[in-house]
């Protein structure tokens, strides 16, 4: 058993991830060298993870506010109106470290701790979704990833039952080393019935729910904001260990008991498990706590103070309770055969006081603990610009068709059914748009009203102007959720970067999130909550900067919305925006040519509002039979997956060049179908609007021809599609 | 017809159940608790979908042995309706009312996806009102769905037209022998399948083939 008065060496210190400044200002703080239990409790509350200190200064300048925002960052997930005295929880959240070194408890419990973070604020979860990245396909661990991650996500929410709505799946080499899991969840609560972490009243007693506390992911937060190097093996032990079961569990118990009356406050254990939960809990509401460990529920023996200080076993729950509720409560946790245990009481002192086996192994001030970790203004450079390529200086294809194939059939074009079918994406009756789409879609109560959820970002973008990349990160998340016929609400943000202390990586932090904040502004898309995923690299070598944001978006009529697959033959194809011309940082640029270059399409915010509020009245007027925007791959991909998705054809003209025409990102478009005796009035009122629109032709017969360049059957097309993902599962 | 859903600690899709059951009886089902000894006044008794305690023995191995299973079973030998979907078809194979039992998925993955559904049989209390060898669409979401029983019982199950429902089209989703989905006890009142029709009864669901299902059993009472 590790006494508690174990000497504090600099090499402990850094063992710890303290740099020597940071324990300088401990020392200061108390006015004492701390115990090593103290020690624990300051890593864990000071890390990167927990106390975003290189970020904060940057994620304050992010829009939180909004006419119908509840509850924006700070508290386990932000809060949305969505009217009828309901509300929509939700936050996103990186397992990224975790899930490198075990995928499947990693991702599983990524997926455990963001629903977590939703039904302790009091909402049913109703919808999740997740954005993974990988590395190169070739490289050999990537499969082992994909495997683990995909089961992990499946094999914690298919349980739980909660139904997978949407997601991403990338491959790229940057991500080798160091593959992203990020884990989103909403829920659904009566506006009256929010519950937050701040604890109110002094003497109340602090109740511990759930499982019990083992040795697993000890130092969890500390690993999770360290660069990983060679021995990363080293670090398995630190991985917790899902249980769905357990988290359903409570899930019932704690609305059931929400219910009753009896919650004054509550807070998941999550990183840093107990440190933190019972922390926060005291410094927000401006009181002490005191906790005795030895009325923690332990599953191992001889646990010390520190190991149960820093423990982050799975399904915990802290709260504080009326006491005159406590029987009550105390029936229900039985019920649901969890554990029920007073570990703790509310105090005056402002203190954070740890008990344990008749000693006192920790005696902290709270508020400094939980309000004064170190922040930093970390150096920064602007990335490079990088130059913008004209169309014409970029080759054509020897072959447009088997260009497209390669676009719709290679690892980042393929079909992701391989992935969604791993997931429950029905369970709770209430899906109305599964995986594959522009935007999940669940319905809410018996109303007739809708949430769409999508999650967006292109990290080549991102690398290429990390500005334009943020901007583009939340345009295209806003216009996914447009294209569904919904109205953007808000968003949550998973910022994963590289290691922070390097100035060109803080660059690209910086740098994205003044995009992500000016996109948010021009289009009334706030940020309500996130997370920040730091030193996302393997021995120096950075990831790809990925600013991951999953959006949420409402349908007050869910009978008017619109889908991507082609509906009727003769349907008039039609495109907002205007034709293609950017190739720089395309996907055909990447696949077909082999180059990563150039700068990426910029945005234009005041357009792409116009636009995307005018498609939407289309939708809602019931005047387009579907929509789809235009992203990766350009229109050509566009068209295809509308064909593939709807088994019908077309056939299209497109202006010279057409390589520009087909595959360049120019932002802020949309493919469109209407019926023939509706696509003239639809035209007219958007040229009579301002917009750039073209018809480009018709839904028509078996094949997807586009004249004088190309033509593939649907039934081609989708067997291309179909087969990438499955094939290189199964290959040896 | 009135209707009871057995929730155990882990179900999932109680919910699910009671909102089709709710519909196409009109009237709401009862709410059954695993620790429950006894059984309220009803027709037809659910054991719906979910991860029962986690699962985590075999699907359905620990719920099998619940305090409620044991009124589960004398309802059953009284001739009272039973109906268990997905995690409740292994539990009645765990209990040892429906005959063999349901091993990990083919793919070895969990697979969530829709299947074509063929009506086999129609001669027992739940489908007899649903046309015999029609085909109709139904999601299936499970690990453990890959129906086996020795060749003696599947011939007694074929022999005794008690293959209620196969996976019709090729799309057999978890390696099934003869594409079971759903059998039935001898008697007919005992329905275990592997699909989830109650996810697919309302117009606002992808489909409401399923409602057919919930429809035949209704049925069964109005005309009693």
């Amino acid at each position: 058993m590790i006494p508690n008065d174990i000497a504090i060496t600099p090499e402990l210190v850094e063992a710890h991830g303290l740099k020597p400044d940071e324990y300088e200002r401990i020392l200061a703080l108390i006015g004492r060298e701390p115990t090593f239990t103290e020690l624990g409790i300051f890593s864990a509350m000071w890390n990167e993870h927990c106390s975003y200190k290189s970020s904060k200064k940057w994620l304050k300048t992010l829009p939180t506010t909004g006419p119908r925002v509840i509850q924006g960052p700070g508290e386990n997930a932000g809060v949305v109106d969505i009217g009828d005295g309901e509300v929509v929880v939700f936050k996103m959240e990186s397992h990224n470290h975790p899930s490198y070194i075990e995928p499947y408890q990693g991702a599983a419990t990524g997926v455990g701790g963001i629903l977590r973070d939703v039904f302790t604020m009091g909402a049913r979860p109703v919808a999740a979704m997740n954005a993974l990245r990988f590395g190169a396909p070739e490289h050999p661990r990537t499969k082992h990833l994909v495997s683990g991650v995909v089961a992990g996500v499946g094999g914690y929410g298919n349980s739980f039952g909660v139904p997978t709505v949407g997601g991403e799946v990338e491959f790229h080499a940057r991500y080798n080393g160091n593959c992203l899991v990020n884990a989103f969840a909403a829920g659904i609560a009566r506006a009256d019935g929010i519950f937050l972490s701040k604890a109110e009243g002094v003497g109340l007693p602090v109740v511990y729910l759930g499982a019990k506390t083992g040795r697993d992911g000890v130092g969890g937060a500390t690993m999770a904001s360290a660069e990983f190097d060679e021995t990363i093996e080293e670090k398995r032990p630190t991985v917790q260990v899902g249980d769905p079961f357990t988290e359903k569990c409570l899930l019932e118990a704690c609305l059931e008991l929400m219910a009753t009356g009896a919650v004054v406050a509550i807070q998941d254990m999550g990183a840093a498990g107990l440190t933190c939960s019972a922390v926060e809990m005291g410094a927000k509401g401006n009181l002490g706590i005191t906790l005795d460990l030895d009325a923690v529920p332990v599953r191992e023996e001889r646990m010390t103070a520190y190991e149960m200080m820093l423990s982050e076993s799975q399904e915990r729950m802290l709260m504080v309770l009326k006491p005159e509720k406590e029987d009550e409560a105390k029936a229900i946790f039985r019920k649901w055969g969890l554990d029920f245990a007073i570990v703790g009481m509310t105090t005056d002192t402002l203190r954070f006081i740890v008990n344990h086996q008749g000693e006192t192994v920790a005696d902290l001030p709270i508020k400094e603990l939980g309000d004064e970790a170190p922040e930093y203004d970390r150096p920064w450079v602007e990335s490079p610009k990088r130059e913008v390529l004209a169309a014409g200086t970029i080759a054509e294809p020897d072959d447009y068709a088997a260009a497209l194939l390669t676009l719709v059939g290679n690892a980042n074009g393929a079909s992701r059914r391989w992935v969604y079918e791993q997931y429950d994406t029905l369970v709770q009756g209430n899906t109305l748009a599964s995986p594959g789409g522009d935007a999940g879609v669940i319905r809410v109560g018996t109303g007739g009203k809708a949430l769409a959820f999508t999650v967006d970002v292109t990290p080549r973008y991102v690398e290429a102007d990390p500005f334009e990349g943020g901007k583009q990160a939340i345009a295209e998340c806003w216009r996914n959720l447009t294209a569904v016929g919904a109205e953007p609400l808000a968003a949550t943000d998973n910022l994963n970067f590289g290691n922070p202390e390097r100035p060109e990586i803080m660059g690209q932090l910086v740098g994205a999130i003044k995009g992500i904040g000016e996109a948010c502004r021009a289009l009334d898309f706030p940020i309500v909550s996130g997370n920040v995923s730091l030193y996302n690299e393997t021995s120096g070598e950075g990831i790809l900067p990925t600013p991951a944001i999953g959006g949420v978006g409402l349908l007050p009529d869910l009978s008017r919305r619109a889908a991507a697959a082609f509906a009727s033959e003769g349907d008039v194809i039609a495109v907002i925006g205007g034709h293609g011309t950017h190739l720089g940082q395309s996907a055909y640029l990447r696949d077909i040519l082999g180059r990563e270059e150039g700068a990426p399409p910029p945005v234009d915010l005041a357009a792409e509002r116009r636009r995307g509020d005018f498609v939407r009245e289309l939708i809602r007027a019931g005047r387009v039979t579907a929509v789809h925007d235009i992203s990766s791959g350009g229109l050509a991909v566009a068209l295809a997956e509308m064909a593939m998705a709807g088994a019908k054809g077309a056939r299209v003209k497109v202006p010279a060049p057409a390589h520009a025409a087909l595959f360049g990102e120019d932002q802020g478009r949309y493919v469109l179908t209407c019926s023939a005796e509706e696509a003239a009035s639809v035209l007219e009122d958007a040229l009579d609007a301002g917009f750039e629109i073209v018809e480009i032709g018709r839904v028509e017969g078996s094949d997807l021809t586009v004249e004088d360049i190309l033509t593939i059957s649907v039934a081609k097309l989708r067997e291309t599609h179909e087969t990438w993902f499955p094939h290189y599962m199964a290959g040896a | 017809m009135k209707s009871a859903v057995v929730t155990f600690p882990g179900s999932n899709r109680e919910r699910d159940m009671m909102h089709a059951l709710e519909l196409v009886s009109g009237r709401k089902p009862e709410a059954v608790w695993h620790a429950d000894t006894s059984l309220p006044d009803v027709d037809l008794v659910v054991l719906p979908g979910g991860f029962s305690y986690g699962d985590y023995l075999r699907s359905g191995a620990i719920a099998a042995r619940a305090p409620v299973m044991d009124a589960i079973r004398a309802f059953a030998a009284r001739g009272g309706l039973v109906l268990g979907v997905c995690n409740g078809f292994q539990m009645l194979t765990e209990a040892g009312l429906l005959p063999g039992a349901l091993m990990r998925n083919a793919g070895l993955t969990f697979v969530c996806r829709e299947v074509l559904l063929e009506t086999a049989s129609t001669a027992n209390r739940f489908t007899a009102g649903m046309r015999k060898g029609e085909t109709w669409r139904c999601p299936v979401a499970h690990h453990d769905g890959n129906y086996f029983a020795d060749a003696q019982t599947i011939a007694r199950l074929e022999g005794g037209d008690r293959v209620a429902f196969r996976y019709a089209s090729g799309t057999n989703p978890n390696g099934s022998v003869n594409d079971i989905a759903g059998i039935t006890n001898e008697a007919g009142n005992v329905l275990g399948m592997m699909p989830h029709p109650e996810n697919y009864v309302d117009a606002q669901q992808a489909s409401t083939d399923g409602r057919a299902f919930f429809e035949s059993i209704c049925e069964a009472f109005a005309a009693a």
